[in-house]
């Protein structure tokens, strides 16, 4: 037969297996999707997401942009192996088919072709396709040895740590370094015998010596075929699973689905578009502040997906948010560990039983609601209590006698149902009121409020809110030229996206930069995500933190969450204050008895 | 550069105590005091438990010691520098002396929590909040008062500020706080016989001779009210008067109860001299108390010859404990001391 030889079929029966698994998974996956994800896909596959997902899955599954703007080293690594291969595929498939005469050629001739087409028998673009196929073989070879240096120093490629691999990673790693030398090896034996390679399979052809050539070109092409079957197979079982899986994710994504509160199929995609590139390790503090480096996202991930998973990797985490920020996929890590920490019974008993109703007042325009942490930094209630009163404004304190928990906690905690019950409480409270807005002190709170809640107002945190009344000059503020770096509380910034409010306050003040701003903000430490971390470990982070935030040695220290406070006040480095402190702190006292003139309501954003 | 036999630091009990036994074995004690006035933290205390004795008087007997003839107290001498100098340790100090002794004696002693690091506790914030240092104060001089300068009509006792408090990074107990309170309490009765008292806390310790008498005898003839909880929140109220919110372990039910003076039962901490030599000597453990060779049978000596420890720079003890110890500490140096003359 022509086009044909035995060593063809490991590739074949491989590629068969692989395709078989793949599909078989994707299905499997598709199939349990939520609800709310079906209605989702189904609502938006037919329309110009679809357009803007294929956009992404070349931009992020084959050119690696996000990579590359992390680590332009490491972005070119990716890129080579995963478009350099692409590529190759697609242009020795064209290069086939030309050849052949016919689109529908064996489906290895584009694989092994070079071993096949030695007649020397002419086809258009023969030349140029040949140059094609050797620059992309090269491209992909100058990834790999970028890909030997990071398993053997990963510091080399700018990273600190690498992740440690499973038994199929390290047989599917193996396998995939074997292919393109050995496919290199075996295309230039083949050309030194009959002169049909390309500018790099021809000068390593004339390397090899003849009288070796005729015995190594057939075990080559064996060994190039069996490293592929090797590779297929083990594909599904390993990380390498990610290459495929990443564009049905990055399909789901542009489609709108969400992540949601129990696990699905998209819990499996997501688990299973992970590289293990290792980008959340380095992003860590329990890694880099803490020691600790076996319960990263990266690890979570894998454990998840093996179902291996111990309470320690599902616990131990501040959920602050910065491997999802960092993760190159794009994966909803903090929201992926949370629905393996959501509690599918409800068990014992609810904690909350005795709390007092609240009754809520009528006729205010603002409820304030301080939140539980907020009782504990009583400093912040007193501004809070200087800022609407110099603003003039008609609120009402909601939990200042007695107060319901926002729920968040034990939500984390994954206690979903006693939370939905404080939910209920809290709504018929604040949404019994009939006011015009919320402002809570507690970006805790103002989270859940925005996610978990369904109310009849908006709501703001309050550096939202300061920054409102200071804009519309309802309240002003003294000239000063304290030095001053803020610091981005986990739930308010990454977890809320409030970035430029308080910078827009504090620079009132002279604000100083550090190098941890805004999405790249450190925990504080305290977070109660992490109901298992070892006190002097919280300790370390929160030192490692307070000392980047002030090594400046700025005069103050300004958060925006009453928890971040409580832990660097204990640090005892810096001065620190909550927004509202140094704000009601420089409120400029209107001499005269006439206010501004009250807006019936604040100019919401 | 000045020649003695011993350098003591610190001007407190343990300090002059052990300088006293020391001199009265013919050894020549330099002993330095950071502050203007010697007796540490004596020096504000009102009566000592458990049995009521006048600290003053503690005081003068404290003071009669210093006079001993071969002891040179030196006031306003903060150490800043100890080092090893072939067989002696040489002792710097802030205002520019400068010593030389075969032997040293650390008594720098303890400092109290600082309650602001409690900011739900409203110390700092609200006038009414006041730590057991300044209520010992205003037993002193007999005026118990809110800070409107009014006669409180309820008065609570918090225990485990900044003791066994793992937010605050103290793990360990201070051990003097639980009687503290007992006696404070029998006190502001004694002073104020309409005054509710109520001492919140999580455990009762009264592990010392008579304390649990007097803890029986608070309730029994005092009418001071124990509950077991820890006071999680303080807010004022409309009357400027302090709302505390605790949960009462015993019948496990949410407590609020409004009070007119929160006295803060403060916990003992390293001092900032202890923490400071104890680093520069290399004998500094847990917490920053300096640490000995062996609790049991060798509690004044350290890993360095000549160096040697007493009183509180080792953890919290209590006034008896204090001097007891340093006594021990004296007649260890006494005989390091005869050692090195043979």
């Amino acid at each position: 037969m022509m086009n044909y030889h035995p060593f063809v079929i490991p590739f074949t029966v491989g590629a068969l297996f692989l395709f078989g698994v793949v599909f078989y998974k994707f299905y499997a996956w598709i199939a349990a999707l939520d609800r709310k994800q079906k209605f989702m896909v189904k609502q938006n596959i037919f329309s110009f997401k679809t357009i803007r997902a294929i956009g992404e899955i070349f931009r992020e599954a084959l050119v690696h942009r996000n990579i590359y703007r992390k680590n332009p080293v490491l972005g070119y690594m990716h890129m080579s192996l995963a478009f350099g291969w692409f590529l190759l595929i697609v242009v020795g498939k064209i290069k086939a088919s030309l050849y052949a005469g016919t689109f529908f050629e064996p489906p290895w001739l584009g694989i092994f072709f070079n071993f096949f087409a030695v007649d020397g028998h002419a086809f258009s673009h023969s030349e140029m396709l040949t140059f094609t196929m050797d620059f992309l073989l090269l491209i992909i070879l100058s990834g790999l040895a970028l890909a030997i240096i990071k398993r053997v120093k990963s510091s080399l490629l700018g990273m600190r740590k690498t992740t440690k691999h499973s038994r199929f990673d390290r047989i599917a790693l193996s396998s995939l370094w074997f292919i393109f030398p050995l496919r290199l090896m075996a295309e230039s034996t083949t050309a030194s015998l009959h002169g049909n390679g390309g500018f790099l399979t021809n000068s390593v052809g004339h390397l090899i010596p003849s009288t070796i050539a005729p015995y190594a070109e057939l075990p080559l092409w064996w060994a190039y075929s069996i490293s592929l079957f090797v590779f297929f197979v083990a594909l599904p079982y390993s990380r390498y699973m990610h290459i495929p899986t990443e564009v049905v994710l990055i399909f789901l994504r542009n489609w709108g689905a969400d992540t949601g509160e129990q696990l699905s199929g998209y819990t499996d995609i997501q688990l299973n578009s992970c590289s293990r590139c290792g980008i959340c390790i380095d992003a860590c503090q329990l890694n880099f502040a803490a020691g600790i480096s076996n319960v990263q996202s990266v690890y979570f991930v894998r454990d998840a997906r093996y179902k291996t998973l111990s309470d320690e990797v599902v616990n131990n985490c501040l959920m602050c948010g910065r491997c999802s920020n960092e993760c190159p996929v794009g994966l909803e890590l903090t929201l992926v560990r949370q629905q393996f920490r959501n509690k599918q019974e409800i068990p014992g008993k609810f904690y909350y039983e005795y709390t007092e109703p609240v009754e809520s007042k009528a006729g205010v325009d603002v409820i304030y609601y301080a939140g539980c942490m907020t009782h504990l930094t009583p400093s912040i209630i007193i501004s809070m209590k200087k800022i609407f009163e110099a603003a003039g404004v008609n609120y009402w304190f909601m939990d200042e006698d007695k107060g319901v928990c926002c729920g968040r906690p034990l939500r984390q905690q994954g206690f979903i149902q006693q939370s939905k019950n404080l939910v209920i409480k809290n709504s018929r409270i604040i949404n019994s009121a009939r006011a015009k807005l919320l402002v809570t002190s507690c970006p805790i709170c103002y989270k859940s409020f925005r996610e978990e809640y369904n109310l009849n107002l908006p709501v703001m945190h309050h550096t939202e809110y300061i920054e409102g009344l200071l804009a519309d000059g309802r309240i002003t503020l003294n000239a000063s030229n304290v030095t001053v770096v803020y610091h981005d509380p986990c739930e308010l910034g990454r977890g809320a996206n409030i970035y430029e409010q308080p910078r827009n306050i504090l620079r009132n003040f002279s604000l100083i930069e550090s190098n941890y701003e805004k999405e790249n903000s450190l925990c504080c430490g305290g977070s109660l995500s992490d109901a298992i971390l070892d006190l002097r470990l919280q300790l370390k982070i929160r030192d490692h933190a307070l000392g980047e935030l002030t090594k400046d040695k700025p005069d103050v220290l300004v958060t925006a969450c009453p928890l971040c406070k409580k832990s660097f006040v204990h640090g005892n480095k810096a001065r620190v204050m909550d927004i509202a402190e140094i704000v009601a702190g420089n409120l400029k006292v209107i001499a005269s008895k006439k206010r501004p003139v009250r807006k019936e309501e604040l100019q919401l954003v | 550069m000045n020649k003695a036999d011993v350098v003591v630091i610190g001007g407190g009990p343990a300090g002059i105590e052990a300088a006293y036994n020391l001199a009265r074995d013919n050894h020549k004690v330099v002993l330095v005091e950071k502050e203007e006035e010697i007796f540490g933290h004596m020096q504000t205390a009102y009566t000592l438990f458990p049995n009521f004795q006048d600290a003053s008087e503690i005081r003068s007997s404290l003071l009669q010691k210093t006079k001993h003839g071969n002891i040179t107290l030196y006031n306003n001498a903060e150490v800043t520098q100890v080092s090893r100098e072939n067989d002696f340790w040489r002792v710097q100090t802030i205002n520019g002396l400068d010593f030389i002794a075969p032997a040293v004696l650390l008594a720098s002693g303890f400092k109290t929590f600082d309650a602001r690091y409690k900011e739900e506790l409203g110390y700092g914030i609200y006038k009414g909040v006041i730590t057991s240092v300044e209520f010992e104060e205003m037993l002193k001089v007999g005026k118990i008062q809110t800070a409107n300068g009014e006669k409180p009509r309820r008065i609570a006792f918090l225990n485990c500020v900044g003791s066994r408090d793992e937010k605050v990074g103290n793990h360990y107990c201070s051990r003097v706080c639980c009687i503290n309170a007992v006696k404070l309490s029998i006190e502001a009765k004694k002073q104020l016989p309409e005054v509710e008292a109520y001492c919140f806390y999580m455990d009762i310790r009264m592990s010392g001779q008579f304390y649990e008498e007097l803890y029986r005898k608070s309730q029994e003839d005092f009418d001071v009210n124990y509950i077991r909880g820890r006071i999680s929140e303080v807010a004022p109220t409309f009357d400027n008067r302090l709302q505390v919110k605790c949960e009462d372990t015993l019948s496990q039910t949410p407590l609020k109860m409004t009070v007119d003076l929160l006295v803060l039962m403060i916990g003992i901490e390293a001092s900032e001299g202890t923490a400071r030599i104890g680093e520069q000597v290399g004998v500094n453990g847990e917490y920053n108390f300096s640490k000995s060779i062996s609790l049991h049978t060798a509690d004044n000596k350290t890993k360095h010859r000549g160096f040697f420890l007493a009183g509180t720079c080792k953890r919290p003890l209590t006034v008896p404990e204090t001097m007891a110890d340093a006594r021990a500490a004296a007649l260890e140096i006494d005989l390091y001391l005869k050692s090195l003359s043979q």
